[in-house]
């Protein structure tokens, strides 16, 4: 049987704790056995889904962002959840260049990078109730020399 | 906030930090204003050197001052891009409306 792991954190959604979440997750990955390439993928991806909830789904307001990873086998898996706005119409928001707000300089990128550094993205979205992002990742070759 | 910026003539040097997330390029954006409005700026130079973390808020904030300075018949350059950097900024495409150097042109950022 594949071994799992699992961890969960929940912070408040300032733009300060975006590096905390990096880094967490960042250390929670060491465990696969990455090369600084798959790391830094997913630190990018990662600060795209927490940006994202801090900036869109609560819009600056001091909410609570759950971040929660877990590894089966050499699958790496992370889920970003706010419980904010919410997005109206998820395939236009992952259209490269598509922004809300292009008066505040959002590049309309962040779904594209999450998607070119993950394996697998998926959304989950209800108006007023918030949105999950779900990116899965392999980590290292198929059934590596991955090592906890 | 001061080291990063650098005013050189007309020139505007942005040493950008180790991480430009959307926290730090909130405050690269709301410093590097500041210095367009009070002296007479016509490029702004990014200065990669220190950088290992990008993501696309730093895309949006280059992108706007891109806009600002052509607006005002002005440029934008950055320099020092390597590795980890240069893969983002290849990836969105800004390489297509400004000018990126590996080096230093014309000795610019030092």
């Amino acid at each position: 049987m594949e071994q799992t792991n699992e961890m969960t954190i929940e912070f408040d959604s300032r733009s300060c704790n975006e590096s905390f979440a990096r880094v967490a997750v960042a250390a929670f990955m060491t465990q696969l056995n990455p090369t600084l390439e798959e790391v830094a993928d997913v630190k990018t991806a990662l600060s795209e889904a927490v940006t994202n909830a801090i900036v869109h789904g609560y819009e600056n307001q001091v909410e609570k962002i759950i971040v929660r990873c877990s590894i089966s086998g050499n699958l790496l898996t992370i889920s970003v959840r706010d419980t904010g706005k919410g997005i109206e119409d998820v395939a236009k928001a992952m259209e490269p260049l598509f922004t809300t707000k292009p008066d505040t300089e959002r590049s309309g990128m962040g779904f594209a990078f999450m998607e070119a550094f993950m394996d697998e993205v998926a959304v989950e979205s209800a108006l007023g109730e918030g949105t999950t992002v779900n990116m899965k990742k392999r980590i290292g070759r198929p059934g590596g020399e991955n090592q906890y | 906030m001061e080291d990063y910026f650098k005013v050189n003539g007309t020139d505007l040097t942005v040493m950008v930090p180790v991480e430009l997330d959307h926290h730090n390029a909130e405050k690269i954006k709301r410093g590097a204003d500041r210095m367009i409005e009070s002296s007479n700026i016509r490029r702004i130079i990014f200065d990669f050197r220190r950088t290992r973390f990008m993501d696309s808020s730093g895309i949006g904030m280059i992108m706007g001052r891109y806009k600002n300075m052509r607006f005002m018949g002005g440029a934008v350059i950055a320099v020092h891009v390597n590795g980890r950097v240069q893969r983002i900024l290849r990836l969105s495409g800004i390489y297509k409306v400004i000018d990126i150097y590996e080096e230093s042109p014309d000795g610019c950022g030092k």
